[in-house]
């Protein structure tokens, strides 16, 4: 296991103190593609950052597996929309991969407005021997061109192309927060605040609006629209959660617009625990579909929730990731960390949840043995290859020797993307402007 | 963190100073809330639009805080005879509102109107049912809330800012509240900062606000529709 070797990184550190974060570089994003070869990454200043895993050698086995920088591109850049006066930020909002169809590999990335799809292609080959030109491309003196040949390939370095193949504009009047492939592999869909657009890949000058929350009167707005996805297996199914934490399921084939849901999942409130706050602490951040496409997995501010697709009346598990903030609600309305969107993740065996939180740590809880997990994504606290030790946030009481203290968790230091594996045990965490790469060595497979 | 020997009782800490070791009221506290949400509302990068989905949230609570102000029959329909600022020091720190139960236990727990609930969990603002607890401050206690606030004039400020995180224009945003008593917002010299880029400090934006309503205006949509029909003309849709 190993930390990020982006250069772009390396480059930055020696110039800057290491506790200056380079707003840009801000990771924003982390994605795995459907094999897990592939780690795409998206930052705040637009770029995509694809990482590689190194092919597992007997020659090298202490490299066996790791991830190495890809590609580099610039996504998307700042834009200025002149009628409302307003910037519109390059920051990669979402990065979700193609199901590989060819030799490329395929990935859509987004910002608050416009949705690109990009190609990653690889060339390791190259024509030479040309009759019109020589090796550097300029023509031939014709004169000295005596007989004809068949361009021939050669082997080269490999380079890996990326081009924008489609790109997706002036569908969004808010701002997207998510984008889905469908199973179907021709369409997505892409949502923001208020609607939910359905595109096909190939069609950039027309999307379909399929949810339309905004009211009449703006005035009357109350909840907004703050994650969907698609159903891994059924075409027609997609969810989407909402700022009051309710998810609605909906089917395609019912209407053209799904403003009518199949299924909305709510919690009922709690009375005991009723604050002003409890709406804000119940905003779903996001929602993912377990890969069985049985459960959901959602995160609002507090815990991460699984539900039954069959059972709507509340969900069938529910974990607290730091119920200790619940007393400090007020101070992090104040400070706006109750805003924050974390995401949330499935292995690939549906067995593990994981989670990220503040202080550089991130949370796994094993659904079968109902046992969790506190680690920690920090250069300090773990030396490359080394074992992540367990950390403990203590609220009072009796504290033992490595334990946080509440009050001295740093609360800039947010892990607010993560990423696992789709079949083995290797997660991506995004530190702020780190990628953290860790893997389990010892129990790759899944069980 | 508090300087000791500075208790008060009971009846002065309602003067609004910073309470030095006792716990402030739960409408002091909710007041404080609410000051913080409009604040946040107002206070946005306006160079980038406004996130949404925060908007809402926050408007949502100040909703709520509203509402359960005006059950308690602290929210007067009427419109203010004269809007008089507020002295300053009634905004009470948010330091005060965020403070742990532990600390609020460790002063004297003050003979509180509702009791359980709010020293249970200080911090947090926990709504109190109507039914539950007697809702009848002594009346000094009132008179030094909020007598100016308006309903109606509060959901005005609030539906214009959604129609302003709509339809951003700076200039709009500007000619909206130029009918506001502006000793209520400082909010030109706050607008005019926000354009030139400087964000003014939570503190700074706190000092300046007053705790009176803007007076109700009949012909502030009639306005609005105009100043539209100007900004279409002149961005030229």
């Amino acid at each position: 296991m190993g930390e990020d070797t982006d250069t772009r990184k390396i480059n930055h550190s020696f110039l800057r103190d290491h506790s200056y974060v380079t707003e840009a570089d801000i990771i924003s994003t982390v994605e795995f593609n459907h094999t897990g070869e592939l780690l795409a990454t998206g930052d705040k200043g637009g770029r995509v950052v694809i990482f590689q895993r190194e092919p597992e050698s007997k020659n090298a086995p202490h490299s066996q597996g790791e991830y190495d920088v890809y590609s580099t591109f610039q996504s998307h850049e700042p834009e200025f929309d002149y009628l409302k006066s307003l910037e519109i930020e390059e920051k990669i909002n979402k990065i979700k991969w193609l199901p590989q169809q060819n030799a490329a590999h395929s990935l859509l990335s987004t910002n608050d407005k416009t949705i690109k799809l990009w190609k990653i292609t690889e060339r390791d080959k190259r024509p030479e021997g040309y009759n019109l030109k020589d090796e550097e491309g300029k023509l031939k003196d014709l004169s000295t061109v005596t007989s004809l040949q068949v361009p021939v390939l050669k082997p080269m370095d490999l380079m890996v192309e990326v081009s924008p193949r489609r790109i997706f504009a002036n569908g969004h009047t808010y701002h997207i927060n998510s984008i889905s492939v469908n199973s179907d592999c021709e369409t997505y869909m892409s949502a923001d605040d208020l609607r939910i657009n359905l595109w096909h890949l190939a069609i950039t000058d027309r999307s379909f609006n399929i949810v339309d929350i905004k009211p009449a009167n703006m005035e009357d707005l109350t909840e907004v629209i703050t994650a969907s996805e698609f159903h891994p297996h059924h075409c027609n199914l997609f969810v989407y959660s909402s700022s009051k934490g309710s998810l609605r399921l909906c089917d395609m084939r019912a209407a053209a617009l799904c403003d009518k849901h199949s299924k909305l999942f709510e919690e009922p409130e709690d009375p005991s625990n009723r604050s002003f706050f409890s709406e804000i602490i119940s905003s779903v951040s996001d929602v993912k579909f377990s890969h069985s496409g049985r459960y959901m997995l959602t995160r609002d501010y507090l815990t991460v929730k699984v539900w039954d697709l069959n059972m709507e009346a509340r969900p069938i598990e529910t974990y607290q990731v730091h119920d200790y903030l619940r007393s400090k609600l007020c101070s992090l309305y104040e400070s706006d960390c109750i805003f924050d969107k974390f995401e949330c993740a499935w292995n690939g065996s549906d067995s593990v949840i994981m989670t990220g939180a503040y202080n550089n740590f991130f949370r796994m809880f094993d659904r079968n043995t109902k046992r969790d997990v506190t680690l920690e994504a920090s250069r300090e606290s773990s030396k490359p290859r080394a074992v992540l030790k367990p950390r403990r946030v203590c609220v009072g009481g009796k504290r033992r020797r490595d334990d946080i203290s509440v009050d001295s968790l740093d609360f800039t230091k947010k892990i607010l993307h993560t990423a696992w594996h789709p079949a083995e045990n290797i997660i991506a965490i995004a530190a702020t402007n780190n990628l953290y790469i860790f893997q389990d060595k010892v129990n790759s497979d899944m069980h | 963190m508090f300087a000791r020997g500075l208790k008060r009782k009971y009846g002065d800490q309602e003067e609004g100073v910073e309470g030095f070791g006792t716990v402030p009221s739960y409408s002091l506290q909710r007041q404080s809330l609410l000051d913080m949400s409009l604040v946040k509302l107002q206070l946005c990068h306006m160079l980038v639009e406004p996130n949404l989905c925060r908007s809402v949230l926050i408007a949502n609570t100040v909703r709520q805080i509203q509402e359960e102000m005006s059950r308690d029959g602290v929210w007067h329909g009427m419109a203010p005879q004269n809007v008089e600022r507020a002295p300053i020091d009634r905004l009470v720190s948010t330091e005060i509102l965020c403070r742990t139960a532990r600390a609020a236990d460790e002063e004297h727990p003050t003979p509180e109107l509702e009791d359980g609930p709010l020293q249970s969990s200080a911090s947090e603002l926990p709504i109190v049912s109507p039914a539950q607890g007697q809702r009848s401050p002594p009346s000094s206690l009132w008179e030094l809330d909020n007598p100016q606030e308006n309903r109606g004039s509060f959901q005005k400020s609030l539906d214009q800012i959604f129609e302003t995180l709509e339809n951003k224009s700076p200039s709009s945003v500007e000619e909206l509240f130029s009918d506001v008593d502006s000793s209520y917002y400082d909010l030109d010299t706050v607008l005019t900062g926000m354009m030139g880029g400087t964000k003014p400090s939570l503190c700074s934006g706190l000092e300046s606000f007053a705790a009176a309503a803007p007076p109700p205006s009949s012909t502030c949509k009639s306005d609005l529709a105009e100043l539209d029909h100007v900004v279409e003309i002149l961005v030229e849709t």
